[in-house]
């Protein structure tokens, strides 16, 4: 492995990163799923240039099926979902920016810190694609707790889904069990989540989680 | 070659429910699905119960062994007894015209699918595979605690949903962290992700690997078993769903999560140089048991108060199994045994009187022994017996666990006792005027019908009495082998 | 070492003589962009030569900071672009200068110069007084993110160190590079007072920042200044080219050739650097003075992304 691959490698488990950050701060619908779909092709992208590297051929199924699902058919049918319930005209107050995206640097950092010891007796490869994952994952969950909007707290969910898959692939010979049960629970996930937006929309005119927040029966 | 008794059972018992979700998919009558739904229960029972002494032989992926027979015959028991509650009680609900009959569509494939997926997820060998269990589990709730199509119920769906779904990633990474730890001894590939290898070969893991997963494992699973402080979705989720929904995500789907935390500690228990995970999993659970007591106080939904008495519970079954040794784990065990059935119990009784009665809210039920006297005494029964009296189960388990804690931290058992106190005394307070209060009302309820409920606190009462000397026999070897 | 000095002083003289051409042919091509004649290249030498000849009027409550405070922000950007290698690598000065004290330098610069808009009391001054230190809170650390993401690469803060180690076999694609490009690139931006940041040709008061902080001067001390902010635009472009298209500089020692084809690659690469601005800022409108942080936060996030992975990927090599 030269270091041009290992460097290609970091290239783009690298730009995963740096589209998690572009998705926290988006705040226009069809922006935010046109770049999930961005997220989604260099996950591919990154998956594919793993699984040439470890010569696993079963890897370049997950970057197909992460292509073909999550870059192409869940962000056209999100479309039209958010097309269908009105909301692609709002402008989501994305909870203030600055802190947020400091926050997530602090996240990416701490991923770093945290992964990068702990596998000291793995390859290289695997340490940087871990501490990677991690921080997508975190960026993920980042945005889902900063988010007031249904569908945009179900594209953090999916970024952070993501990031596990960045981690399975760079844990080397990891079998497709956990890639199938990841694909399935995207797909399970997107219909429970189709199942409820429409829901949602049937029973409020919006999908804003403040106005069910006020139904909360906590104090009950 | 015969086929093993063992295999034949391990087969049915994966087999029934799952072939049972198709077929109940395809019947649109919900009398004649509830009626198979409770059927296919009674012979996935039957089938635990025979793994209980033919047990198949061991593959990668599937394994039965002492530890997990224990939970796969509560768990079918459980499912079997609330099957028949549920048929009443939805029965009831359609006629109520609460739940349309197309609502209910797919409400017992779903059932069916649960037991498989928490079926799954007991007897898998390989750690992806038991995730995958959990994770279908979880998602199946979650589509089933949202089946009343209220604002409320939609809400808590939601948010059992986004908070799962994190726990499980979360689970995920600890998953892929411990096949990274173990795929250096092991070999890649399917053999490093088999527990009874990654357990039997612990001892040469990296210890900082370990212990960074475990703590992703905690975080993952723990949001399963309602630990605080990522508790957060099981208050709504028990009170906003249908109850047999209650009585299944307390009675099974807890244990079931928190039987994947002691597969994974187990692991961790090979390697003598990792940070034990007994103090965490001891903080969470006394955690949970201490401020879900004091949330039990200002309750006012019934189910709600029952759902934080669930977090309570649970806290002191991972405090007890954090704790470690064989009497804690004893304890452990035994509590989460009569735990299931006590709660399990308690909310078919509660599905009942919020039938009867029409509301939820505490304030509005009063004098269940007068309007319902059969209902209302039972009642009184499972919350003497939840909130840890004798004669009753839970009682000796508890008795055993403060021993245990007594004799290793002093400091630790006043905790425990003072959590205990403080929850049992908000549980007499609020049965007060449950049960015993004025009210000019009049139920029926067809006596059968409590049949079940009866059953299981009967069990419990026995269980407080008196142990068959083969039951804790068992107890006490799975406890030796749980570490 | 005379070799070093020699470079040293025909560096410090070049960059003098080249930074109002560099003025001249932005304005020429931006002009042209637009389909406009525009003034000669060599205008900005007679402005400044007009400029210095008139008398410089000063008002009554100025103090001797107003006075002195061109001379100064001059030396030190100055000697600042002196230090940046153009055509060659070695020298003399660098060994005790790096990219820090080029960054502490021009920090000086704007100090003073915010200042001095302040001194006379103007509402003007004041407005573009303190836009510009908004604006320079982000893009200074920025920049550092940016330095220290350049110099964790190569192994040094010395800029001729740099040059040296990117022309090497070493260096590689690296996407930390490509993120520190992007920050550098919009901190010239910001800097400069380029669009979209701050309009250089404007007068309007919603607008000014840099010229808000210089409207008082006239006479000698304008044409200094500006010869100063030229020699800004010119710092910062021949960092990025030195950095990132190292090829035809001359390394320390090479001979004449050499530093002849140094001179002519060093002239290519600032016109093409200056196209591409000019081209940027014909392309883009200006932003809103609320804006621009959330425009130079961008860069800080990238320089310190870029420093992150950077040091992921080498502590696991």
């Amino acid at each position: 492995m030269t270091p041009l691959d290992s460097d290609i490698a970091h290239l783009l488990a690298g730009s995963l990163v740096l589209v998690s950050f572009v998705l926290l701060y988006q705040d226009r619908m069809f922006a935010l799923l046109n770049f999930f779909a961005v997220h989604a092709c260099v996950l591919a992208l990154s998956v594919g240039w793993q699984a040439y590297l470890q010569r696993a051929p079963h890897l370049f199924i997950t970057a197909l099926i992460a292509l073909l699902f999550k870059g192409v058919i869940i962000p056209v049918a999100l479309h039209r979902i958010v097309v269908r319930l009105g909301i692609h005209r709002t402008i989501e107050s994305v909870v203030s920016i600055g802190p947020t995206m400091l926050f997530g640097m602090a996240l990416v950092a701490l991923s770093v810190v945290v992964m990068l010891p702990v596998t000291q007796s793995a390859g290289a490869f695997v340490r940087e694609d871990l501490a990677f994952a991690l921080s997508v994952v975190l960026l993920g969950f980042l945005m889902m707790v900063t988010r007031r909007n249904a569908v945009s707290q179900v594209i953090g969910f999916m970024s952070l889904e993501n990031g596990l898959v960045l981690a399975a692939t760079g844990a080397r010979g990891m079998p497709l069990v956990v890639e199938i049960s990841v694909g399935f629970s995207v797909l399970i996930a997107f219909l429970v989540v189709g199942i409820f937006l429409f829901r949602i929309r049937e029973r409020f005119d919006t999908v804003e989680l403040q106005a069910l927040d006020m139904s909360r029966g906590e104090s009950a | 070659m015969s086929v093993s008794v063992g295999s034949v059972a391990l087969a049915g018992l994966l087999g029934t429910p799952a072939f049972g979700a198709l077929l109940l998919a395809a019947i649109p009558s919900y009398r004649v699905a509830a009626a198979l739904n409770m059927a296919l229960c009674a012979l996935t029972l039957v089938c635990a119960g025979l793994l209980y002494s033919h047990r198949p032989e061991r593959s990668l992926y599937l394994l039965v062994d002492d530890v997990n027979t224990i939970f796969l015959i509560i768990g079918a028991l459980v499912g079997f007894t609330t099957s028949v509650f549920s048929a009443g009680y939805i029965a009831h609900e359609v006629q109520s015209r609460k739940l349309r009959s197309r609502d209910l569509r797919f409400y017992h494939a779903l059932y069916q699918f649960l037991m498989f997926a928490m079926d799954l997820a007991l007897v898998s060998n390989n750690i992806g595979l038991m995730w995958v269990g959990v994770e279908l589990a979880t998602l199946t709730t979650v589509v089933m605690v949202g089946i009343y199509r209220t604002n409320a119920a939609l809400e808590a769906a939601w948010k059992y949903f986004i908070l799962g779904s994190v726990g499980i990633g979360l689970a995920l990474f600890g998953t892929i962290l411990v096949y990274l730890a173990g795929q250096e001894h092991l070999g890649e590939g399917m053999p490093a992700m088999a527990w009874d290898r990654l357990a039997a070969h612990s001892a040469g893991f990296d210890p900082a690997l370990l212990n960074l997963s475990f703590v992703f494992l905690l975080l993952g699973y723990g949001t399963k078993v309602g630990l605080v402080p990522v508790h957060a979705w099981l208050p709504d989720a028990h009170a906003e769903g249908p109850t047999p929904i209650s009585a299944v995500l307390s009675g099974l789907l807890l244990n079931v999560a928190l039987f994947a935390l002691l597969r994974f500690r187990l692991i961790m228990a090979g390697n003598s140089a990792v940070l034990s995970p007994g103090p965490m999993m001891v903080t969470m659970g006394a955690l949970s048991l201490v401020f879900a007591g004091f949330m039990i106080y200002r309750r006012r939904d019934i189910k709600r108060m029952f759902a934080y008495s669930s977090i309570e519970h649970m806290g002191i079954i991972t405090l007890a199994f954090g704790l470690g040794g064989p009497l804690a784990n004893f304890a452990g065990l035994l509590h989460m045994a009569m735990h299931s059935l006590t709660k399990s119990a308690i909310f078919f009784g509660v599905g009942y009187i919020s039938q009867l009665e029409g509301t939820q809210r505490i304030a509005d039920i009063r004098g269940l022994t007068h309007s319902q006297p059969l209902l209302g005494w039972l009642l009184v029964v499972g919350v003497v017996a939840i909130a840890g009296l004798p004669p009753f189960g839970i009682f000796t388990s508890e008795f055993l666990l403060v021993t245990s804690t007594f004799a290793r931290s002093p400091w630790l058992a006043i905790l425990l006792v003072v959590g205990l106190m403080i929850a049992f005394s908000a549980l007499a307070l609020r049965l007060h005027g449950l049960a015993f209060g004025k009210t000019d009302k009049h139920h029926t309820l067809p006596a059968w019908r409590l049949i079940p409920m009866a059953l299981q606190l009967g069990l419990v009462a026995t269980a407080g009495v008196y142990l068959p000397g083969a039951v804790v026999e068992w107890f006490r070897h799975v406890a030796d082998q749980l570490g | 070492m005379t070799h070093e000095w020699l470079t040293q002083l025909a560096q410090a003289a070049l960059v003098l003589g080249l930074a109002p051409l560099l003025s001249g042919v932005t304005r020429k091509i931006r002009a042209r962009l637009l389909r406009r004649q525009g003034p000669s290249l060599v205008q900005p030498y007679r402005d400044l030569l007009k400029l210095i000849r008139k008398e410089a009027v000063i008002a009554e409550n100025a103090s001797w900071l107003f006075r002195a405070a061109p001379y100064v922000i001059f030396a030190t950007t100055w000697v600042a672009a002196a230090l940046v290698p153009t055509f060659a690598t070695g020298l003399m000065l660098s060994a005790s200068a790096d990219l820090i004290v080029i960054v502490a330098l021009l920090g000086t610069a704007r100090f003073l110069l915010a200042l001095a808009g302040l001194d006379v009391g103007t509402s003007f001054g004041g407005i573009g007084s303190s836009r510009e230190m908004m604006f320079a809170s982000l893009a200074e650390p920025a920049m550092l993110m940016a330095v220290f993401t350049l110099s964790l690469f190569a192994g040094s803060t010395e800029l001729s160190s740099i040059s040296a180690y990117m022309l090497g076999p070493n260096a590689g694609v690296s996407i930390s590079l490509a993120l520190a490009l992007v920050a550098l690139v919009i901190v010239t931006i910001g800097e400069n007072a380029r669009i979209p940041v701050d309009n250089p040709a404007t007068h309007l008061e919603l607008t000014m920042v840099h010229e808000a902080m210089i409207l008082e001067y006239s006479g000698r001390h304008l044409a200094v200044i500006e010869a100063a902010a030229s020699l800004k635009l010119l710092l910062y472009l021949s960092l990025i080219a030195c950095v990132f298209i190292p090829w035809g500089t001359a390394l320390s020692g090479a001979g004449v050739l050499a530093y002849a084809i140094g001179l002519g690659a060093y002239a290519i690469k600032l016109a093409a650097l200056a196209f591409l601005l000019v081209m940027f800022e014909t392309a883009t409108a200006k932003m809103r003075v609320f804006r621009v942080p959330e425009f130079l936060g961008v860069a800080l996030m990238l320089g310190l992304l870029g420093t992150i992975m950077l040091f992921v990927s080498r502590v696991s090599r």
